[in-house]
């Protein structure tokens, strides 16, 4: 704790480089035709949260129509057209995108010691492949907005009158940034490590985003031919999915789910690389169980692909195949939980310092431990069919979705924020905000629990009256989430015009994007890394913090 | 920007080096003409395995209904054309082919064979569109069409039901109440409706392989309106008339080529691409990464359709 004030308090000795990615070259041309890496992240970070405002501001509007049984600021239709609209913006334009295109694409050359991603001009690409995804959206939305739910389910997605061609069709465009993201990591992976990094000399942030890759490269084609098929359903109607002409409309589930589900991880396990970043960092302790780490990711991308069938316990399936995912599921949480006890060793015996981005990561551990196992009790089937469409569900995703994604977005934004913009924020700040963040989370989402675990159905726009005071309780704790929020946003748009010059390393972080200046250099370093014959991204022996520029240096080579 | 002297000002674009002796093509973050080879190969492979993914969803619908809906799949398959289908194949590989060696030119230097070589596999991708077109202009005009546009002509919907009769007879048809039906033709007509008739039969040979008829006595006659049908020492229950939802298959049909054409012009853009540059002389041996990997994916464009035509042209 000490240690990070004086980390703040002491910047006083750093300047500001001139010339860094953001200054090198100027002008709006000189962003919008970019090929480095850290402006496509930038840019990136900007648009999701751009769509994760948007997402947020829905949210807010379905709470406050929650807050009595009865019909409060909206009618049923437009809830409908809300509530699918905060879920498919969320999902397909903030999480999934967010943490490998914003961090992931800033950071991951950095920590392999290269100058870019392996294809610039692809990544560019990806990026605008978004754009224009998400402009589909908003074409969606003044067309008058799509009431299907962000998991399209036929036959009422062939049926209904709102705009689905224009969102499915914006979503399948954006399959192909994620595509894009994903080739371009995998093969940046394999070929631009610098000489002297083996596999496991690589930060852990970089397994998470590796093992992402993968999913995002195997799944998102299956989205994509399944969305067409939804469009050509609805246009040609060709009978697939449309029970009218004999279609099946539960193989839209089976097709849907084979993406959706391990698209969950392609959210939580970017997320899992910041956490495995931050805490060693903050601890200032060597990870604990590196390797175990490393593999749990490839283990949770490799089990992902095999338990869609629990978002169908209750579809219609045999009994023998509903056992056999059930079994799955539970086996896929062993690789989380790994994890998770590998983060608590880590800090075990740590000098644990409570900065902004340590105080998320805390929060994470807390949330998504909660989110995990109560996605087990949602995988064990008697459970399941009890709690299928409640509330429940509604709490158990968005613990791991929100609680785990989001904290561990924070978290990185936070950790790297001195690195991209070359400023730092005001700390104080950045905890309280994280408090009210935390604390307005579990007021909105955990009495949900007990709601749906009492029955009260998810996507109805009024509920009975005996379930008013859990969402009144709910909608309290949303707004204090907002606030949170904008408490975020105020600091940190503030740093950027006011903060204090970052040091190259305020943390005290041993990968090798702290060894070059905040902002870094257009071609990220100023002279190419070399790495001796031991190096290890979670040693600090050696670091040492300099209270002249409020940040750590390297006393001697190691 | 003062020690712009110093150190050159580079534009965050990738820029080709200036030294001559460089490859003119290596971009600005590889090390080795070598390591960005390498990482374009590895990519493509990675798009490859997008697409191969984007079509397995197609398959798996096929799987799905030809294993829930078998009857449509043999009745509907026969109203495709083998003889076409099986032109476009040879020109496919023919143009496969041409891709091949078009690459091996490339790597040699050899450009007016590598002009050539692209072109022949142009002239087979258009040569496939334009036979593809001649099917889909047959079987718009038949009406056999996806589930929604599905209004067989009157002569088609005749055709529909004689051609049941007609093929399946040729093919060696034994009624269940008619155990004289005549078979005739082929290696199953030399022991006709021997199965149902369950009287000393004689074992019979069929491509070489000693096939002997079951003793047990025939099943009773399956439900009305449906027939068994001896196909290859195998009985089929099949209907006596077009099963009710034919459009099926024609929806599966439509899926799957139109997904391919689509492939396939998207491949002769890239190939065009290709073309263009090498007439300018712009790839050799030490450079010819577009060529290799446009390559790999005109095959993957090939392989593809390998897939499709049996699966839905030469069902038995």
């Amino acid at each position: 704790m000490a240690e990070s004030s004086a980390a703040v308090r002491g910047g006083a000795g750093v300047e500001y480089p001139t010339d860094n990615y953001l200054t090198h070259t100027q002008g709006l041309r000189s962003w919008l035709f970019t090929l480095d890496h850290k402006r496509i992240g930038v840019m990136y970070l900007v648009s999701v949260l751009a769509s994760f405002f948007l997402g947020g501001v829905l949210a807010l509007l379905i709470r406050t129509e929650l807050l009595t049984p009865r019909q409060t600021i909206m009618g049923a239709d437009t809830y409908n057209i809300i509530f699918t609209l905060h879920g498919a913006i969320m999902i397909f334009l903030f999480i999934i995108p967010g943490t490998p295109g914003s961090l992931g694409n800033f950071v991951l050359p950095m920590m392999l010691g290269a100058k870019d991603v392996a294809f610039p001009r692809l990544n560019l690409a990806s990026y605008y492949m978004w754009v224009i995804g998400a402009i589909f959206a908003l074409v969606a939305i003044v067309m008058g907005g799509v009431d299907t739910g962000w998991t399209f389910y036929t036959p009422y997605s062939t049926t209904t009158n709102t705009a689905v061609i224009p969102v499915v069709l914006g979503i399948f465009i954006i399959g192909f940034s994620s595509i894009f993201t994903g080739i371009n990591f995998i093969v940046t992976i394999h070929k631009l490590r610098a000489p002297g990094m083996g596999w496991f000399q690589m930060p852990l942030m970089l397994w998470g985003l590796y093992a992402t890759s993968i999913i995002q490269v195997l799944a998102t084609p299956v989205l994509g031919i399944t969305l067409l098929l939804l469009i050509a359903e609805r246009v040609l109607q060709v009978g697939i999915f449309s029970p009218a002409y004999g279609g099946d409309p539960v193989l839209f589930q089976h097709f849907f789910w084979f993406y959706s589900h391990p698209a969950v991880y392609i959210m939580i396990l970017p997320a899992m690389g910041i956490i495995s970043e931050v805490i060693p960092v903050f601890s200032h302790k060597h990870i604990f169980g590196y390797k175990a780490i490393a593999y749990s990711s490839i283990a949770i991308a490799v089990i992902s692909f095999l338990v869609w069938g629990h978002h169908m316990f209750v579809s219609g399936m045999s009994n023998m195949a509903s056992a056999i995912f059930s079994a799955l599921t539970f086996a896929v949480a062993i690789p989380s939980a790994v994890k998770v006890f590998n983060w608590v060793a880590t800090m075990y015996k740590g000098s644990i310092s409570l900065a902004t981005p340590m105080c998320y990561a805390l929060g994470f551990l807390f949330l998504f431990a909660i989110g995990g196992l109560t996605g087990l009790f949602l995988g064990s089937l008697a459970v399941d069919v009890h709690l299928t469409d409640t509330y429940f569900i509604v709490a158990h995703f968005h613990y791991v979705m929100f609680g785990g994604a989001v904290m561990a977005l924070m978290a990185g934004i936070h950790y790297w924020w001195p690195k991209i913009t070359g400023r730092m924020y005001n700390e104080r700040l950045g905890q309280i905000a994280c408090l009210l963040i935390f604390i307005g989370f579990n007021a909105t989402f955990f009495p949900q629990f007990v709601a749906g675990s009492q029955g009260m159905p998810r996507r109805y726009f009024n509920y009975p009256e005996r379930f008013t005071d859990y969402n009144v309780f709910s909608t309290i704790g949303s707004y204090l989430l907002g606030l949170g929020f904008l408490l975020v946003a105020a600091y940190l748009i503030h740093s950027l015009f006011r903060g204090r010059p970052a040091p190259a390393n305020p943390w005290g972080g041993a990968t090798l994007e702290w060894s070059t200046p905040s902002p870094p250099p257009p071609e990220n370093f100023e002279e190419e890394p070399v790495l001796g014959d031991h190096y290890d991204p979670y040693d600090y022996r050696g670091l040492v913090y300099d209270p002249r520029i409020g940040g750590y240096v390297q006393q001697h080579p190691h | 920007m003062s020690d712009a002297e110093a150190q050159p000002p580079q534009p965050p674009t990738p820029h080709m080096h200036e030294d001559p002796h460089e490859n003119a093509y290596l971009a600005h973050h590889f090390d080795t003409p070598q390591q960005q080879f390498e990482s374009g190969k590895l990519g493509m492979w990675m798009f490859l395995a997008t697409e191969v993914l984007l079509f397995s969803g197609l398959f798996c619908v096929y799987a799905v209904y030809r294993a829930s809906h078998p009857e449509v799949f043999e009745w509907a398959h026969r109203f495709l054309n083998v003889t076409l289908g099986g032109i476009n194949t040879m020109v496919l590989i023919t143009s496969s082919l041409a891709m091949a060696w078009a690459v091996r030119a490339a790597q040699l230097g050899q450009q007016r064979l590598l002009a050539i070589c692209l072109s022949l596999t142009l002239l087979g991708g258009f040569s496939f569109l334009g036979i593809k077109y001649i099917e889909y202009k047959n079987k718009w005009e038949e009406g056999l069409l996806w589930a929604g546009k599905y209004k067989p002509t009157a002569e088609a919907l005749e055709h529909l039901n004689a051609t049941g009769h007609g093929e399946a007879a040729e093919l060696g048809v034994a009624t269940t109440d008619a155990s004289s039906a005549a078979g005739h033709g082929g290696a199953v007509a030399s022991a006709p409706a021997a199965a149902v008739t369950a009287s000393a039969p004689a074992p019979v040979v069929i491509d070489g392989v000693k096939v002997e008829h079951s003793q047990i006595a025939p099943a009773p006659p399956g439900p009305q309106g449906m027939r068994l049908v001896e196909r290859a020492g195998l009985l089929h229950l099949m209907p006596e008339r077009a099963p009710r939802e034919l459009w099926i298959f024609f929806s599966i049909y439509f899926l799957m080529t139109g997904l391919h054409a689509l492939h396939v012009i998207a491949g002769l853009g890239a190939i065009s691409w290709v073309l263009a540059r090498s007439l300018k002389g712009q790839f050799g041996p030490a450079y010819y990464t577009p060529v290799d990997l446009v390559g790999l994916y005109w095959h993957l464009v090939d392989v593809v359709w390998i897939f499709l035509f049996p699966l839905l042209y030469l069902i038995h």
